[in-house]
Parts: C-alpha cells; sequence; structure tokens
C-alpha cells in the first residue's frame, strides 16, 4: 500500500492535482460554512453550470479556458447577488434559471460547432488529467488569498453570517463582505472545476459544512472540522480513485456523503442519549 | 438633560413608497421610549433609519456625542438561525466589533468585557453554551448582551413578538428598567403595549397618518379622550 501511495506521487499529474484539491478544498470548506449558513447553499451550484457554459465558449474560440471563465463567473455572481437584493424572483428559482441556461448554452454550442476536439464529460465530471502545472501556480496564490482574507476578517465573517442586520448596525460593510464572498466562491467554483467536475463541484463547499454541523455547536469547531473533512474526503478520494479508477470528483462526493451519513448518525445517538 | 438624538420632519420609506411621513422627535439622556403602533406602522422602518440601515427620504436625525456605529441594537430573536452552531461568547464577543477596523482579532479588555456583560445579566453560566441549546428568553438575554458590548450609552431594542411567555417578558422589562435607573437609553418597538404593562417615560405611537410623541402620562390622557 505503502509503496503503491509512493509510486503514484511518481506522476506529475497526481502531484498536480493533490497539491490543487487540498488547496481548493481547504477554501471550498471555509466559503462552504458561510454559504451553508446564510442558506444560500445553491449559489455555488449555479456559478458551477455557468463556469461550464464559458469554458465550452472558451474552447471554441480558443481563448485559455481558466482565463477566460473567471472574470465572467465573478461578474455573473454579482449579478445574481444584485438581482437578489431588488427582485421579486426568488433566489432560488433565479440560480436555477442562470444555471440551467448555462449549461444549455455550452453544449448546446459544443455539438453544434463541428471540428472542436472536446470532450464534455472532462468539464461536466473533471479530471485530475487536466490539471495543469499554470492550474498549479494559479490555485497556490488564489488559495492564498482566500485563507489570508478569511483568517484576518473571521470576527467579521462569524458576525454577518450569524446576523446581518446587527453586523450592519454596528458599522460592518456587510455589502462589501457579500461581493467578496461571491468573488471567492466564483474562483473556487473555477479552480475546483477541474478535479471534480462542474456538476460535483457544489458538493466541494456543501457537504463538509453540513457534516460538521451535525456534531459541532460552535462556529469555530464548525469552520475547523468542515476543513479537516473536506481535505480528508478530498485525499481518500484521490486514493481510490488512482487505485481502482474510480472517477475522482464523483469518488470524492461519495467519500463526503459517507462522512455525513456517519456524523448525522452520531448525532442521532448523542441526541436520544 | 443633554439631547442624545433629535429627528426632524423625517420621512422614510423603500424606493418611492413612503412609511414614514414628517416625524419630529427628540430622545434625551437616559430617556426610556417606547415605540407603539399597529402592524405595518412603522416601527421597524424608524428602528433601520435610526440604525442609519437606510437612508431618510426627507429630514434629517441627528446624533450627538454618538456614533451611529455605538448604538446597542438588540434584534428579535426570530431574525437569527436558532439552530445556528454558534457559542454564546462568540456571538456576545461579536458586538465588539464596532471599535475594531481591519485587524478585528480580540483582545484581553473584550473577554473581560464580556464576563462583565454576562455577570451583569446574570447568564455567565450559559458563556461556553451552544445557542441552539437555549430557551427563548435566554437566547433573548444573549442578544441583549452582544448590543452591551457594543455600547451601555443607547440600545435599540426591537421587541420579540406576543409569542413570549409573561414571566420572560417582566424579567426583560425588569433588566431595562435597571440598566436604564444606571444612565442607559433605551428606545424598545413593542408590540403590545397596554394599560397594564406601560413602561419607560416617553411614548412614540405611530399611525397610520399622524403619530403622537409625549410623556407615558400625556399617552394614557390621550388614551382615555379618545383621540
Amino acid at each position: 500500500m505503502v509503496n503503491e501511495i509512493i509510486n503514484m506521487f511518481s506522476y506529475d499529474f497526481i502531484v498536480r492535482a493533490f497539491i490543487v484539491g487540498i488547496l481548493i478544498s481547504l477554501c471550498a470548506a471555509l466559503i462552504g460554512t458561510t454559504l451553508v449558513l446564510k442558506g444560500s447553499s445553491m449559489i455555488g451550484d449555479g456559478l458551477s453550470h455557468v463556469a461550464f457554459g464559458c469554458i465550452s465558449i472558451a474552447t471554441i474560440l480558443g481563448f485559455a479556458p481558466l482565463e477566460f471563465s473567471l472574470p465572467i463567473v465573478v461578474f455573473v455572481s454579482f449579478l445574481i447577488l444584485r438581482i437578489n437584493e431588488n427582485s421579486s424572483m426568488h433566489k432560488d428559482s433565479l440560480i436555477a434559471l442562470v444555471s440551467a441556461s448555462s449549461l444549455a448554452i455550452g453544449i448546446f454550442l459544443i455539438s453544434v460547432v463541428k471540428g472542436v476536439n472536446i470532450d464534455i464529460n472532462n468539464y461536466l465530471f473533471g479530471s485530475i488529467l487536466s490539471v495543469s502545472f499554470e492550474d498549479v501556480i494559479i490555485s497556490i496564490i488564489l488559495s492564498i488569498i482566500v485563507i489570508g482574507l478569511y483568517v484576518i476578517s473571521y470576527n467579521k465573517i462569524f458576525a454577518l453570517t450569524f446576523d446581518e442586520k446587527f453586523a450592519k448596525s454596528i458599522g460592518i460593510n456587510v455589502d462589501f463582505y457579500n461581493i467578496l464572498f461571491s468573488s471567492l466562491c466564483s474562483i473556487v467554483v473555477v479552480l475546483g472545476m477541474r478535479l471534480t467536475g462542474s456538476l460535483l463541484i457544489s458538493c466541494l463547499i456543501i457537504f463538509p459544512s453540513i457534516s460538521a454541523i451535525q456534531l459541532f455547536k460552535s462556529f469555530k469547531g464548525v469552520v475547523i472540522i468542515s476543513s479537516i473533512i473536506s481535505i480528508f474526503a478530498f485525499i481518500i478520494g484521490l486514493f481510490i480513485s488512482c487505485f481502482y479508477s474510480t472517477p475522482t470528483g464523483a469518488t470524492i462526493v461519495i467519500i463526503n456523503l459517507i462522512i455525513f451519513i456517519v456524523f448525522k448518525l452520531f448525532s442521532l445517538i448523542k441526541k436520544s442519549i | 438633560m443633554n439631547e442624545l438624538i433629535k429627528v426632524n420632519n423625517l420621512s422614510l420609506g423603500y424606493d418611492k413608497k413612503v412609511v414614514l411621513k414628517n416625524i419630529s422627535f427628540s430622545v434625551l439622556e437616559n430617556d426610556f421610549l417606547c415605540v407603539v403602533g399597529e402592524n405595518g406602522s412603522g416601527k421597524s422602518t424608524l428602528i433601520k433609519g435610526l440604525l442609519g440601515l437606510i437612508k431618510p427620504m426627507k429630514g434629517s436625525i441627528k446624533y450627538n456625542n454618538l456614533k451611529q456605529t455605538f448604538i446597542g441594537y438588540i434584534s428579535q430573536d426570530t431574525s437569527v438561525d436558532k439552530n445556528f452552531p454558534a457559542l454564546v461568547s462568540e456571538i456576545v464577543l461579536s458586538g465588539r466589533l464596532n471599535q475594531k477596523n481591519i485587524n478585528c482579532f480580540y483582545n484581553n479588555e473584550d473577554f473581560e468585557k464580556l464576563d462583565e456583560v454576562l455577570k451583569r445579566l446574570k447568564i455567565y453560566g450559559l458563556k461556553n453554551k451552544s445557542f441552539s441549546s437555549l430557551s427563548g428568553g435566554q437566547r433573548q438575554k444573549v442578544l441583549l448582551a452582544r448590543a452591551m458590548m457594543a455600547t451601555t450609552k443607547l440600545l435599540i431594542l426591537d421587541e420579540p413578538s406576543n409569542n413570549l411567555d409573561y414571566d420572560f417578558k417582566k424579567e426583560l422589562y425588569k433588566i431595562l428598567e435597571e440598566l436604564n435607573e444606571k444612565g442607559v437609553t433605551i428606545i424598545m418597538i413593542t408590540h403590545d403595549l397596554d394599560h397594564s404593562n406601560l413602561i419607560g417615560n416617553k411614548i412614540l405611537a405611530l399611525r397610520s397618518d399622524d403619530y403622537f410623541f409625549g410623556s407615558v402620562l400625556e399617552y394614557v390622557e390621550v388614551l382615555h379622550h379618545g383621540k
């Protein structure tokens, strides 16, 4: 087993996927805690579909997928935020609308434009082979930004996650932090898409926090434990997918699901005692 | 007595819809002002205006010796998620963030203040309990403690609605009266103020097209003699 793991790391693409995956998992868990607790976990799902649409367009036009889609996804996340503030439309309907349309446009374009050599499966379900050296560099830089901002403004993030109205009343710039969160969420989605694919990335954001909430009753506890769960599920998922050649994204999601079920059972047992 | 807040010809509303029109009143230091009125009369809108969450459409709100971010606001406990994973200490400390800038880490002074406030409200024992395990009354006290971390000069309270049990209500009123006696100015929105539970020294009664502002005694007079 140990030899196999060491052997695994002799492949460059595994090392790259390993580094990017751990960083993305950590960022996703941090951002996910706030999104889940504020009841807007579906935003990650919506953005991942937008990212899929963008990547399709980028591939057809011959642009670099990452650099092309990142600004567009960030922009769309602002739009969702703004429309949400003063609109009669319900948040989930809006996200569902945006997400289905983007997915449809992406798939439509790929099938219509002839001569494009693109494997839709890679983008929908992820492929660790697709993580390039450039992705590693970008992931490291962006992760440092995400984690740094999170640590610096941790107490404020708690305050506005718990009670936005109060946070506003004591002078925390809630609008600024909402924009910041949307941007960070977009970054995580676009980077993480390479690993788990567009359809499964939102799991990376939502699952670890939901599991942690089952058993931990302090905000700090939830943040720390969800980060650990997220990284753990990624590493185990990556190993399993390499040894048994299962799809990486789906394997990580299933590991997360198992962790959730175990945590939920423990919390039920704890309650009944 | 010094004037703490002066509201002059204030109109408030959302988009183009006016909710409150031409209201004028002032709050003196150490006042205990109750804001009453039916649902939709603009009580919550007024609070948002006072906290600076919405901008006046007309008129002005002036604060003397008080920054708007140094108001202790106590939200209704229905506005926060009861199952939110947070410790009482985490929640109460967050009231202190109005004194922080970019560096928002808590220091020893903040932790001392935390203990002091919790002891003052007699909920020190709840310090490391989780918010979701508390009763409705305890949750309200935690939110009051958080507001007192922000300031002890002016507290604005959006009173929990009628479904709160009577004993807790009496206890909350007692705490507020004690704080008021010690020099804390209080503005409270209340939903069911009648003769039996008049509290405070001044009343602002909002109606759909006019309003009453005066002392509690004057208000009782008005009630007795019709409008």
